[in-house]
């Protein structure tokens, strides 16, 4: 019964790791970016919600009404201010002016709140659990969590394959010089799609402050996790990064059986096993 | 008939040339006319420098744009400090083990970074390095979360008393730069050179010439590991502690090593030269601010790769069509023979 | 006057330059033919009036206006649509899909899905399925469908026949030809010379990036096409 204690307890976890990814899988599928600040974002979404909370005296779950719309409008900002410029440039540019926002990010948040460790109360759900068979209780957060990284999964790819824009989005994907011949505002099509990866990005950053301490620095992490599970899953599969969250759950509550140290690094050694022996992760399906 | 002939230097370079080597022994001279304070100031400009212009090597010409290249300054300074400590070496033998072992440690890290390319790649090698920084925390020897020091002993190796070896640290700074510059420049002077300049232009086009792509991309991968951690060791040594969180931390080492290549132009040698100059005189100047001189290096940053991608130095180029350490070569063609007297 | 009209139209790949002083016009309702080599600048010319390369805004002129510094999407806005070369469908969009992506600019006019249907029937049988399913025939028929939802009042048609068995490429122009019955102008670039004098009242001639020849097809002597095609 441990061991399916374990299962199904990194099988939740692995919610939170799917959430972290939908924001990072998003800018990759369709602008090609990968977004060295997509943490730092994580990150900053909690701040935005701890100022929100502290300012209004919502709980955390209710200031989403508030943090998800600001952090679209960052992200929209961002890819039509900045990003938008550095993706004709090859490699570089948006992996170096990324990299430029994450550090500015992480030591402005660090001037802003200083380093103390941070975490947002959401009250007697954080604690409550429920019996399931076999004497194993399962924590309801993370079963809520899950559930919110399911919805979101299931919402996108009604977006993606039911709607005009996510047609719009796909045919970008595959050919962004042809979807421009077709009549498509490129420049206005990748913010709305930072946006929208915001929006997913606020949902995973206040859901994991409830539970998790967070402080200015904790963004780099939330990004390898997220990247982990992208890359476990394979490449442009939205259901296959929950899978690739579950797997990652997994092996870091199998760490953390055997030692609490181990817990992340025994996610990094499944990374690494999957990434050796198979590259192109559990369910690929993009062509890069 | 003069015949055409393939030019290497510049008349900027040679002028460069002249003015450098008297500069240069001024700062060989350091020891003997400045403090302690500039030794130690020196000694870091020295090797950012170096790592600077390993990164550049590694991301600006062979494309391999790694965010964890921390991890072997890690590798070497915890090399060392183990070496020394446990296994009770001669300081000199372990800050010799320590290059090779961090390059060592790189073969295996290739075989799994490599199978990731671009962006990904990159978020590759910082995983690596948090998968070192975690294991160095775990490692009860290594001394687990709080680290390593360096007993009196040891730096007693390097000489009796703290005048000498202040200045030994010093020398051993400057030359591992030098010989660093002297290493990529010769490199990038070399056929070598010229075919990661084409890698980096263009990996299919110049594998179907028949540059071994992988193997080139391997071994600059390996070698500026094990350079790298050889800076580490030197770096830990003057610092006399090491921590898993200093020892693989990527803002101390990465972070601003990337800013300096990026501003002072990236793909150049002239720039990491630049670069660091910006960034020790920022530093210096908004001291008393905190970290606000990182939030500013980030946005020049960002405006240099959004206006000029070539930094400050490309932007030189461009203008002035300058070159301090040329690495190219000029065809100068043979003057047009007058023409003979007309045949009619 | 003319709806398109190139006014000594340059045109740059950074510093090589592909087009040199280019006059073409193209008068309402006309088909007008572009030949040429491989290389002469056809494609490039497209790309310029179809805004995928910057131009000075005199050097292309639509309907009076000046576009040459528009974007690729501002331009179909304006009634220019692209067949581009090599079809470029979408992957991952099934037939459909792609044919209600050309509509994405919302203009109004007499083209809809219904429409595209009845002039390509087959197509309709095979809607669903993914575009790279569909045989090269079906997939250029599928690749004029898109653009014509876009209601253009100008249709660029890059290499229809290219890859193409004769036979296919006969039915294609047999389509284009109820196409052009209903008054929509088509600047058709074609490597086969016959197809492309067949489809148009006039045509130009191309030879490295500058106009060698142009003239009214009608009668017109092909031992001097020849000519100006290879630059003799």
């Amino acid at each position: 019964m441990e061991w399916l204690n374990i299962l199904i307890q990194g099988s939740l976890l692995g919610g939170i790791y799917a959430l972290f990814a939908i924001g990072l899988s998003m800018s990759f599928g369709i602008m090609r970016l990968v977004n060295i600040a997509h943490g730092d974002f994580i990150v900053l979404s909690a701040y935005v919600a701890l100022v929100v909370t502290q300012g209004t005296g919502l709980d955390p779950i209710s200031s989403l009404i508030i943090v998800v719309p600001v952090m679209f409008v960052v992200g929209y900002a961002i890819q039509r201010g900045l990003l938008n410029h550095t993706l004709s440039g090859g490699l570089l540019p948006p992996l170096l002016v990324t990299f430029g926002i994450s550090v500015i990010i992480q030591n402005g948040l660090l001037a802003g709140f200083g380093a103390y460790t941070q975490r947002l109360h959401e009250g007697a759900i954080e604690t409550a659990s429920v019996q399931i068979f076999g004497g194993i209780s399962i924590g309801v957060y993370p079963l809520v969590v899950f559930a919110v990284a399911v919805f979101a999964i299931a919402s996108l790819q009604l977006l993606f394959y039911r709607t005009g824009l996510g047609r719009a989005f796909r045919a970008v994907s595959d050919d962004a010089d042809t979807a421009e011949l077709m009549g498509i505002d490129n420049r206005k099509l990748y913010a709305l799609a930072l946006g929208i990866a915001m929006i997913f990005t606020a949902i995973a950053g206040v859901l994991f402050a409830i539970r998790t301490i967070f402080d200015p620095a904790a963004g780099p992490i939330r990004l390898i996790l997220a990247f982990e599970a992208v890359i476990i899953g394979g490449l442009g599969n939205m259901w296959g990064t929950l899978i690739g969250g579950v797997v990652l759950g997994v092996a870091q509550a199998v760490g953390a059986a055997l030692s609490p140290t181990w817990q992340i690094l025994a996610g990094h050694i499944a990374f690494l096993v999957i990434l050796i022996v198979r590259p192109s992760g559990l369910f690929p399906r993009t062509r890069d | 008939m003069e015949p055409e002939r393939v030019e290497r230097g510049t008349k900027a370079s040679r002028t460069f040339t002249v003015v450098a080597a008297p500069a240069l022994a001024a700062l060989v001279a350091l020891p003997w006319w400045g403090d302690a304070g500039w030794m130690r100031l020196i000694a870091e400009m020295a090797y950012y420098l170096a790592l600077a212009q390993l990164w550049n090597l590694l991301a600006g010409y062979a494309g391999l744009v790694s965010v964890g290249q921390q991890a072997y300054v890690g590798l070497g300074g915890y090399a060392l400090f183990y070496l020394t400590g446990a296994q009770n070496m001669n300081v000199y033998l372990a800050l010799a083990i320590a290059g090779p072992f961090a390059g060592l440690i790189a073969i295996p890290v290739s075989f799994a970074v490599f199978r990731l390319r671009g962006a990904y790649f990159a978020v590759g090698t910082w995983v690596m390095s948090e998968v070192f920084a975690l294991s160095a925390s775990l490692i009860a020897v290594l001394g687990a979360g709080s680290g390593l020091s360096l007993t009196p002993a040891i730096l007693r190796q390097i000489s009796p008393d703290r005048g000498s070896r202040d200045a030994i640290l010093y020398l051993m700074s400057l030359a591992i730069s030098v010989v660093v510059c002297a290493i990529v420049y010769l490199l990038l002077r070399s056929r070598h050179g010229l075919a990661l300049t084409a890698i980096r232009d263009s990996e299919p086009a110049s594998a179907s010439l028949g540059v071994n792509t992988f193997r080139t991309k391997f071994i600059i991968y390996v070698a500026t590991a094990a350079c790298t951690g050889l800076i580490g060791a030197l770096i830990f040594l003057q610092k006399l502690r090491i921590s898993p969180e200093a020892g693989f931390s990527i803002n101390d080492w990465t972070v601003v090593v990337i800013f300096m290549v990026v501003i002072g132009g990236i793909g150049t040698i002239e720039g990491p030269f630049i670069g660091m100059l910006v960034y020790i005189t920022l530093r210096e100047l908004l001291a008393d601010y905190g970290t606000i001189y990182l939030i500013l290096m980030g946005m020049i940053a960002i405006a240099v790769m959004l206006k000029a991608p070539s930094g400050i130095w490309g932007w030189v180029v461009q203008r002035y069509d300058l070159q301090l350490f040329p690495v190219g070569r000029r065809l100068v063609l043979a003057p047009p023979t007058p023409p003979q007297t007309s045949e009619r | 006057m003319s709806l398109l009209a190139t006014n000594n139209l340059s045109a740059f790949y950074g510093d090589f330059q592909a087009l040199f002083d280019i006059n073409v016009s193209v008068a309402q309702g006309e088909t007008v033919a572009i030949i040429g080599a491989n290389g002469a600048g056809k494609t490039t010319f497209l790309r310029a009036v179809a805004g995928a390369l910057s131009t000075k805004p005199e050097m292309v002129m639509f309907d009076g206006r000046p576009i040459g510094h528009l974007t690729p999407h501002e331009v179909v806005r304006l009634g220019i649509a692209m067949v581009p070369e090599g079809r470029r469908l979408f992957p991952s969009l099934s037939v459909e899909e792609n044919l209600l992506l050309g509509g994405h600019s919302e203009r109004k006019g007499p083209w809809n899905l219904k429409r595209v249907y009845e002039l390509f029937p087959r197509l309709r049988e095979l809607r669903h399925l993914p575009a790279p399913a569909l045989s090269g025939g079906q997939q250029q028929m599928a690749a004029i469908g898109r653009a014509l939802m876009a209601n253009p009042r100008l249709l660029l048609c890059d290499e229809l026949s290219l890859g193409l068995a004769p036979v296919v490429i006969r039915d294609i122009y047999q389509c284009l030809g109820a196409v052009t019955a209903e008054g929509i102008t088509v600047v058709l670039v074609e490597q086969d010379i016959n197809r492309a004098l067949d489809a148009s009242v006039r045509f130009y001639c191309f030879q490295e990036g500058r106009l060698a020849l142009s003239a009214p097809t009608k009668n017109f002597d092909r031992s001097a096409i020849t000519a100006a095609y290879f630059g003799l």
